[in-house]
């Protein structure tokens, strides 16, 4: 049993990761490549809290202002230049936050930081608050996508300088996405560090951004239910095939390659492709924000 | 006359060409301007001098009074600006009826955060089927745009342009790229938009319809201004004629 409820949580913890990157990526159509940053910067604040006595759930918050605050910092920094850019921004901000950590002995170094306490919820009660937390974001997410909030990042995702000429303040709209994304991304860190108990500059680096970009993609850009079911998949995945393991960025690169060439819209076009062969009514508005 | 927009003495170089230069030129309310000149004037450079796009390296822009030189796009189309460019640009993930809502829902999208916690679309997409409606596509606004030819998406242009209830609307070659028939008609739409009170600019080459619906014309050769007046006046003012065919055809 102990094995399934290691399993649940390492999804649950993916599952809330990869739809904090569906915020920013999904909902919004900026693209990060060094998201992973933020789950570290939740990890190391949660942690090192932890080791200085502070209970795990007062860390949650404590991580996901960390993270929002870095996100903020960077969003305002970067989110003015446009599309691809932001790209290229938030790869190098990754490769700094990893830079940073192994250099600071304050951080742990090279070996990081061991021996963070226990949840003090048992591991059950702990994967049912990784559940809760995910369950949680994904409902905020369904909601904020039927929103005038939605509504705007659907349309910047299409045309930024179109959402501008219709009198949007379309940085502030990205900017609020980002924030929103890092700062759940640190609650995910806050996890990930109390699931492991351990925390190292290895774990947060470009593979694991690049990993977290392909459970999206392969999901389906913007899409919370495909999002949720190939973060799940692709996060237990290498624990259950040793090869995937030993391969992860080949197998998560080849994975992101195959599915921009044959199904950009990830595994939700395949399926709304597939059901739209069923012949069936579609409401007069189109049955959003309703 | 309330004046609506008023450029002053609006000077762009791009490095050592003066796209525009010393330009002036005023918009009174309910007017409808032509603004007219050869490839290369720098209409589309004033134009996106107005919309923000592009900064002048000296002169001001006042919209009913207020500076909005320093002021960005999106701040200048919430004091009353609404622009329908060139190319159109729908939203592709859009339908056409969203694409004109989004628009109605200025009020709600002005602040980022507070429109996070406002779901209701429906007064938007109730307004969004009259402008449709107004400009002749009531028939496809479940339709995605990518569906749609050319002559739709400029009429949503226009109906996007119009869902933001502008005080000044430009409209960027609107005609550019139709048949005759079908810029016969919008140019009768834009004619009609403005008999119910709308004030526009109206960048132009399709001179027959210019003529045809515009009161006044507003022209501009090699960055300057040319000529401005009444239609008939300004057509046989020799300078516009050697502007557009040339030095011996006046």
């Amino acid at each position: 049993m102990s094995y399934e409820i290691t399993l649940m949580t390492t999804m649950a913890i993916s599952v809330l990761f990869a739809l904090s990157l569906n915020f920013i990526t999904g909902f919004c159509g900026q693209i990060s490549l060094g998201h992973a940053a933020f789950l570290g910067a939740g990890a190391y604040t949660s942690a090192m809290l932890s080791k200085a006595d502070v209970p795990f759930l007062f860390t949650i918050p404590a991580a996901a202002i960390c993270a929002a605050m870095l996100g903020a910092i960077i969003g305002l920094a970067s989110l003015r230049v446009r599309h691809d850019f932001l790209a290229i921004t938030t790869m190098g901000v990754g490769f700094l936050f990893v830079g940073i950590i192994r250099q600071q002995d304050f951080f742990g170094g090279e070996i990081g930081i061991a021996g963070i306490p226990s949840s003090g919820f048992g591991k059950g009660g702990f994967m049912l608050i990784c559940i809760a937390l995910a369950l949680t974001f994904a409902a905020f997410s369904l909601y904020v996508r039927r929103s005038w909030m939605g509504f705007v990042f659907k349309s910047i995702a299409d045309n930024e300088d179109v959402t501008r000429v219709l009198g949007i303040d379309v940085s502030r709209y990205k900017l609020i996405a980002f924030i929103i994304g890092t700062g759940t991304a640190g609650v995910a860190g806050a996890l990930y560090a109390h699931h492991f108990r351990f925390v190292g500059p290895d774990s947060f680096g470009f593979v694991e951004s690049i990993s977290v970009l392909a459970m999206v993609i392969v999901g389906g850009i913007g899409s919370v239910w495909g999002v949720i079911f190939a973060a799940a998949l692709l996060s237990v995945l290498p624990m259950l095939v040793q090869f995937i393991d030993d391969y992860k960025l080949l197998f998560y690169s080849g994975l992101l390659f195959a599915m921009m060439r044959f199904s950009p819209d990830g595994i939700a076009g395949l399926c709304t492709r597939l059901f739209s062969y069923i012949p069936r009514r579609v409401p007069d508005n189109g049955g959003n924000n309703r | 006359m309330t004046e609506i927009l008023h450029v002053r003495d609006v000077t762009v170089r791009f490095g050592g060409v003066y796209a525009v230069q010393n330009v002036d030129l005023r918009i009174n309310n309910g007017e409808l301007i032509g603004f007219i000149g050869p490839n290369g004037a720098g209409k589309t450079t004033l134009m996106r001098v107005i919309t923000g796009i592009v900064q002048p390296q000296s002169g001001r822009v006042f919209l009913q009074g207020v500076d909005i030189t320093d002021k960005a796009t999106h701040l200048r189309i919430r004091a009353g600006l609404a622009l329908a460019q060139q190319i159109v640009q729908p939203l592709r993930a859009l339908t056409l009826l969203d694409n004109v809502a989004i628009a109605c829902g200025s009020d709600k999208t002005r602040h980022a955060l507070k429109s996070m916690w406002v779901t209701d679309i429906r007064s938007e997409r109730a307004q969004a089927r009259e402008l449709l409606a107004r400009v002749g596509l009531s028939h496809v606004v479940d339709e995605l745009p990518g569906t749609m030819p050319l002559g739709y998406l400029k009429r949503l242009e226009v109906a996007r342009a119009l869902a933001l209830n502008p005080r000044l609307l430009l409209l960027d070659e609107p005609l550019a790229g139709l048949s005759q028939k079908e810029a016969a008609s919008l140019a009768d739409l834009i004619a009609t938009l403005n008999a119910d009170g709308q004030t526009i600019l109206l960048i132009e080459h399709n001179l027959r319809e210019v003529m045809r619906i515009c009161p006044t014309l507003y022209v501009q050769d090699n960055g300057k201004s040319l000529a401005f007046g009444k239609t008939d006046q300004v057509m046989s003012d020799p300078n516009v004629r050697n502007a557009y065919l040339g030095v011996g055809h006046a």
